[in-house]
């Protein structure tokens, strides 16, 4: 392990965030769709969420004052890196149940790891935060693996 | 015949274009509650970040590979999962294609993957994904509905 990530930043792996509660409805899921540029008109008319949709559902909603000049919330189940310039990330999803509106869906975030890879214009940082949604009685919805990269 | 028995790898799947403007930008990152101003603050975007123009937000683009599969896909089956990464941005004024390719068949899971992509005018794949399609049972055999877990 190079020097960019101490035990103390590494302790933080495993960390979970409180969980979050939130209600689907037919209006969010239609402004999801048109935003998207949906064709399917299920989706379009709200009767079903489209596969990203809990994207939009569990953006952290913060105060203004708690957004960066640059308008980002700092999401708080992040350690300080060293490094703090994101670059590409990616999410991998799998997929339990459909999405409908009045579900009251639940997500937990765990972050699960952090690692540090060379690149070739010098060092970057990894970390995988992992989110399960699942609904109120329990039933898994979806796992989401999102992979962020600071440079 | 059902629908998996006529899907083999290198079937392309039919392309999606996509030209995001402004308005729709807003309103997807306003969906979101994004306020992050590389994607609607074009003085910041260019002079603050470095950025030639605004930028699409990288899970719209992560949304327009789902739309591809499921356009292909139809009332055939479900979207059992996906991955991709964002790897390059792309800017409002660009016309994006979404496309995709069957990689592998499992007939016996009543499964296909398949390879898509996002790419720009240049031709630069800039959001390469996978994703696993379970076709429906249709009760000739396939054991398709199992749990996707």
């Amino acid at each position: 392990m190079s020097g960019l990530l101490s035990k103390e930043l590494l302790a933080n792996i495993g960390k979970q965030a409180p969980p979050r509660t939130e209600v689907v409805t037919r209006r969010d899921i239609r402004k999801y769709a048109i935003a998207t540029g949906q064709r399917d008109p299920r989706f379009l008319a709200g009767d079903l969420a489209p596969p990203l949709y809990h994207v939009a559902l569990f953006w952290d909603v913060v105060p203004l004052e708690e957004l960066t000049p640059d308008g980002v919330s700092i999401d708080k189940l992040l350690p300080k890196f060293p490094l703090e310039r994101a670059m590409a990330g990616g999410l991998n999803i799998e997929y339990h149940r459909d999405i409908f509106p009045g579900d009251v869906l639940i997500a937990n975030r765990t972050l699960t790891d952090i690692y540090e890879k060379q690149g070739r214009q010098g060092p970057l940082i990894f970390y995988e935060i992992i989110m399960e949604v699942s609904t109120e009685t329990g039933e898994k919805v979806l796992t989401e693996k999102t992979t962020r990269i600071l440079r | 015949m059902t629908r998996i028995d006529q899907i083999q790898p290198g079937d392309q799947l039919p392309a999606l274009t996509d030209k995001p403007d402004n308005v729709q930008l807003f309103l997807y990152n306003a969906a979101l509650w994004n306020a992050h101003r590389i994607h609607f603050d074009l003085p910041y975007a260019k002079d603050v970040e470095g950025y030639p123009g605004l930028v699409i937000a990288g899970p719209l683009m992560g949304d327009w590979l789902t739309q591809c599969v499921l356009q292909w896909l139809g009332q055939d089956g479900r979207l059992a999962g996906i991955e991709y990464s964002n790897r390059q941005a792309a800017y409002i004024g660009e016309t994006l294609t979404t496309s995709g390719k069957v990689l592998e068949v499992d007939a016996a899971a009543g499964t296909a993957t398949v390879e898509v992509a996002v790419t720009n005018e240049a031709g630069d794949v800039i959001t390469p994904g996978t994703a696993t399609v379970r076709f429906h049972d249709t009760g000739l055999g396939h054991d398709s509905d199992r749990g996707a877990s």
